[in-house]
């Protein structure tokens, strides 16, 4: 285990404070914006774990749902509304889901992870779509969340899901950095670059790719549980193609260089998006299609590489 | 004894048109190892394309018949324009690229694509039953079916022997054969591989459009039609195991079989009777019945 805190480690702790002073000063719209992609941001996280293994994982969006319709299932039949015991059941569920689809998807690399990721994704959302019960295409609506008994009202209610969502999204974030800095973090660079040689060195590769897949799918269910908290609302977007293809885009736009990349990135994108659908709400995809395009061809390690451009430039 | 017939006719039709819409898929990637997610793009612009046709053409008074040209026409004119667009115009800078990275171009260009379709034809669906109604029913052992599919069924087989008849007895497809084998290799015994490549990317988007534009008549064209293709196609494509026309073939037909058995016998399990069966041929051979052998790096 690492002892030392990191830069980006300590970074983060400090940012916890300030994050949720800054969303407690700042206007209601922007403090729910911040948890969205916050939330969001989780699931980006995921995507990038994996994106370190040059997994690319173009159905996220699957855990996303699971873990938002695990938590809205059991707010709106068990009526279950305290946050935490939503959280711990959304973690669980995906948990074993990904446990289980990971037997299968740890087999595969490259394209085929990729297009089967994206083949699961679909069938939740096919699924879904036709499943009466849970509202169809529309989805259902989460009672509101309490907090062990508490029941805050309006605005306490605005703040306590506020920092609900604040303070789980930075313990992930600070775990994942140290995942990453662990020997089992460093295998996934290992697999990008040579499986074979990594073999040779006695891992195995498919169980550090099972591995990384669960640590992804659970971070991406937190995310969907924290998601159907702040919006009170769930339905089967959250798995749809479109979804799962913004995480990616994300972490494209962002770059995998360090842990805090995807969760800026996701805020990044999400202002973008409120300013697109305004400005012309039937070009976003072309918009997110063409910057897309842009980013691998200009500038392929995404725009957390610039940074360190510059710091390498400062030093020479 | 209706129900039989009716699964074998389903099976029929839902295998020719699994064909249609993934042999192109399957195709571009055995020769160029591209993936193309863009291909459900494709399939979308040929759909919307033929309906916009077939409503013009239903406004003139010609004669009814020639309406099907018009579907080829369309699938044509998408398959050529678009094809070219993006391989000449983009993807053939980026053919140095790994295999998931050209993944994420495609899927790029994808999400141009659907966006394009919005504009250009709007979000409201589209409908051009003419040439659907025009053929009328036939009676098939006590059960009326309609002639269009029928139709469909030769019109997947014609295109299966013609891809083979291509690429077995014309030059330009065993040069492609070559390519497929060793794609350095050929290019230094003289083959121009960068035409090569051209060819079959247009032929794949041509494919891709006519499997759209042959479909548009059953349906309200709608946006968003192509992702359905994208995933299905590819659930085809790999059970056969990617880049393999045969593959491709047989994989349709046992898609397609299972899905008009579950829809008459099970209507709940649809979708998973076509996942379940990619998930079992996956279970016993990782990368499809007929995959090739590849050699690792090391």
């Amino acid at each position: 285990m690492i002892k030392q805190w990191d830069t980006t480690e300590k970074a983060l702790v400090v940012s916890l404070p300030v994050l949720i002073i800054v969303g407690l000063l700042v206007p209601d719209w922007i403090q729910f914006f911040l948890q969205v992609s916050m939330a969001s941001g989780l699931v980006a996280l995921g995507v990038m774990i994996q994106a370190r293994a040059g997994l690319v994982s173009f159905g996220q969006g699957l855990y996303f749902c699971i873990g938002g319709y695990a938590a809205g299932m059991a707010g709106h039949f068990w009526g279950i509304s305290d946050a935490f015991v939503l959280l711990l059941l959304g973690v669980i569920v995906t948990l074993v889901i990904a446990t289980l689809l990971g037997f299968l998807m740890s087999r595969y690399r490259e394209i085929f992870f990729a297009m089967l990721s994206l083949a699961l994704s679909m069938i939740l959302y096919g699924i879904l779509v036709k499943a009466e019960v849970l509202g169809s295409t529309d989805g259902f609506n989460l009672p509101r969340t309490t907090f062990f008994g508490w029941k805050p009202e309006g605005d306490a209610w605005n703040t306590a899901t506020f920092i609900f969502t604040c303070v789980p999204t930075i313990v992930i974030a600070v775990l994942l950095n140290r995942y990453l800095r662990s020997p089992m973090g460093y295998i996934g660079e290992a697999i990008r670059e040579n499986e074979i040689r990594l073999e040779y060195l006695g891992t195995s590769v498919k169980r550090a790719v099972h591995i990384k897949y669960v640590i992804a799918a659970t971070v991406s269910g937190a995310g969907g549980v924290l998601a159907a908290i702040a919006v009170g609302h769930v339905d089967p977007e959250m798995t749809y193609w479109t979804t799962s293809g913004q995480f990616v885009f994300i972490v494209l736009l962002s770059g995998t260089g360090n842990i805090v990349a995807p969760l800026i990135g996701t805020f990044l994108l999400e202002i973008l998006r409120i300013y697109a659908v305004e400005f012309s709400p039937n070009t976003w995809q072309m918009i997110l299609g063409t910057v897309m395009l842009l980013i691998i061809l200009f500038l392929p390690k995404g725009l957390w590489s610039l940074i360190n451009y510059y710091k390498e430039k400062r030093k020479s | 004894m209706l129900t039989a017939v009716a699964i074998i006719l389903d099976g029929l039709s839902f295998s020719a048109w699994l064909f249609l819409a993934s042999a192109g898929l399957t195709l571009i990637y055995g020769v160029m190892r591209i993936l193309n997610i863009a291909h459900g793009g494709f399939y979308a612009f040929g759909a919307y394309t033929s309906a916009m046709f077939v409503g013009w053409y239903s406004t003139t008074d010609g004669h009814p018949a020639l309406v099907y040209l018009f579907i080829f026409l369309a699938a044509l004119v998408v398959g050529i324009s678009l094809g070219l667009l993006i391989e000449r115009g983009f993807l053939r800078f980026m053919y140095k690229s790994d295999e998931v990275l050209m993944v994420l171009v495609t899927y790029a260009m994808f999400l141009i694509l659907e966006d394009a379709t919005k504009l250009i034809w709007g979000v409201d669906p589209y409908f051009a039953f003419e040439p659907y109604a025009y053929l009328g029913l036939v009676e098939i052992f006590g059960l009326p079916y309609q002639i269009y599919d029928l139709a469909l069924i030769a019109l997947a087989v014609i295109c299966g022997f013609l891809l083979w008849w291509g690429m077995n007895k014309t030059r330009t497809g065993k040069l492609l054969l070559v390519v497929i084998e060793d794609r350095e290799i050929s290019s230094g015994l003289g083959i121009n591989v960068a035409f090569i490549f051209t060819i079959t990317f247009i032929i794949g988007a041509t494919l891709a459009a006519l499997g759209g534009a042959v479909t548009a008549p059953k349906i309200s064209v709608n946006p968003g039609l192509g992702v359905e293709v994208i995933v299905m196609a590819f659930a085809v494509v790999v059970i056969g195991g990617l880049g393999s026309i045969g593959g491709a073939m047989l994989g349709s037909i046992i898609v397609g079989f299972a899905r008009a058995a579950s829809v008459h016998l099970l209507p709940e399990v649809e979708l998973f009777a076509i996942y379940g069966v990619m998930a079992l041929v996956l279970a016993i051979k990782p990368y499809g019945l007929f995959a090739q052998v590849e050699g690792r790096k090391i």
